[in-house]
């Protein structure tokens, strides 16, 4: 069972920041994970206090406060047209609503957990993250360092036109995923996130002109579901994977080549 | 540490452990509607509005309800009831465990979205767990009450 000994509701980043750096002192983002610990946690650090529950527009990309939560993403509209409703599709199965309300991008994004649909449908888009300390950089790249005692304060998502899918195998409506493939084109670039391999997801990044002078969309999604290493648990084996992932990069290219349709099933 | 919160509409100052979740605190106020069904963030027994967003109890510390406003079963009284009659008119309650819950989370679908369709309340309702019914007695409820709705509140 957690424990936790002290609460701090932080009223700065760098008070945050500071509690952080001690290894028994944790931040808690919606602690719906966290809760299924047996950790025992000197000081919880709460950022709820901060204003960074809210999802602000520039003129070039859409800025998600770390505790911005999963509903909020699911019911924006500026995000979803974005995304063509990729950012929806990736959050709507996960639990309940009363689950969404609570649990934050922030804490999906920074645990770069295996099973998250959300971090699979944030790589395939142009997005960045901002760090406490470490500043800007790509999604990607955040997603393959090692965790730290940083602070993830936004997640940054730019404005780049493009078309794109989000699709998933679930066993039960509700459950972890088996399988989630985000794919997005913009630009001269393709990009294909698969996660749930169970290890966390990774991206493939496909010259545009590879699809655009594609006439086998089954042949070319087996092809690059063969490049991705999977791995077997409960839920299903490498095998099954790598063939679930050809299904579904087909998929989702299809709604991309047919004009990147709203995801509506 | 000392919180002070809105529970049903009654402003509460209390000091508490600072690990207390806040299913804890409304129990401790006699708010014994809301239950501890999976312990994984699963099941929906637990759900309470946190400032009117349903939320899971179970998952959120009481300190973080510090300075907000707090729903259970026991402050929608009027609105459950009449809700409720048109699941219990179905049969749908069988144990009745998961209805609290289910309830709570079914008035916030109706608030947020006055008429839904299936599809919209299958999914709404997906975090809520029932292991008497498969759910179709809810279902059954759920339209007479919106039927009932839409006749402007008359059977």
């Amino acid at each position: 069972m957690l424990k936790i000994k002290q609460y701090v509701k932080a009223e700065s980043l760098e008070q945050a920041y500071e509690l952080n750096q001690k290894k028994t002192n944790r931040i808690i983002g919606g602690m719906l994970w966290l809760k299924m610990s047996t950790a025992q946690i000197q000081t919880a650090i709460d950022l709820s206090g901060l204003g960074l529950d809210q999802i602000e527009e520039t003129e070039d990309a859409w800025k998600i406060g770390c505790m911005v939560s999963l509903r909020d993403l699911e019911l924006h509209e500026g995000l979803n047209e974005l995304s063509c409703n990729m950012v929806r599709e990736s959050v709507r199965s996960i639990v309940g609503v009363q689950f969404r309300n609570l649990a934050t991008i922030g804490g999906s994004i920074f645990g770069r957990f295996g099973f998250s649909d959300v971090l699979t449908c944030f790589l395939a888009l142009d997005t960045e993250v901002e760090l406490y300390k470490g500043g800007i950089i790509s999604l990607e790249e955040f997603a393959k360092m090692e965790r730290d005692n940083d602070i993830l304060v936004r997640v940054i998502v730019k404005k780049t036109p493009g078309k794109g899918s989000y699709q998933s195998h679930r066993n039960t409506k509700t459950d972890f995923p088996v399988l989630a493939v985000a794919a997005d084109r913009y630009g001269d670039e393709l990009k294909v996130a698969v996660g749930a391999r169970p290890m966390k997801a990774v991206c493939l990044h496909i010259p545009a002109e590879q699809l655009d002078a594609c006439t086998d969309l089954k042949k070319f999604a087996k092809e690059l579901a063969t490049q991705v290493p999977m791995g077997s648990n409960m839920r299903g084996s490498a095998a099954y994977r790598t063939h679930l992932a050809e299904v579904l990069i087909r998929r989702a290219l299809e709604k991309i080549t047919d004009g990147g349709e709203k995801n509506a099933d | 540490m000392q919180i002070s919160l809105t529970l049903n509409g009654k402003k509460i100052t209390e000091e508490i452990a600072d690990d207390l979740l806040l299913i804890d605190f409304v129990r401790n106020h006699g708010c014994y509607s809301v239950k501890r069904g999976c312990e994984t963030s699963n099941c929906g027994l637990c759900t309470v509005f946190l400032d009117e967003k349903p939320v899971l109890s179970c998952s959120v510390l009481a300190a973080r309800a510090d300075g907000h406003k707090v729903d259970t079963l026991e402050g929608l009284q009027e609105e459950a009831e009449e809700f409720g009659s048109f699941i219990a008119g179905q049969g749908a309650e069988q144990c009745g465990f998961c209805n609290p819950g289910m309830i709570m989370n079914a008035i916030a679908l109706f608030r947020e979205n006055p008429d839904p369709s299936d599809d919209e309340i299958r999914e709404y309702l997906a975090g809520n767990l029932c292991r008497c019914s498969g759910y179709e007695g809810q279902l059954r409820g759920i339209h007479d009450f919106l039927e009932y709705k839409r006749k402007g509140g008359a059977r």
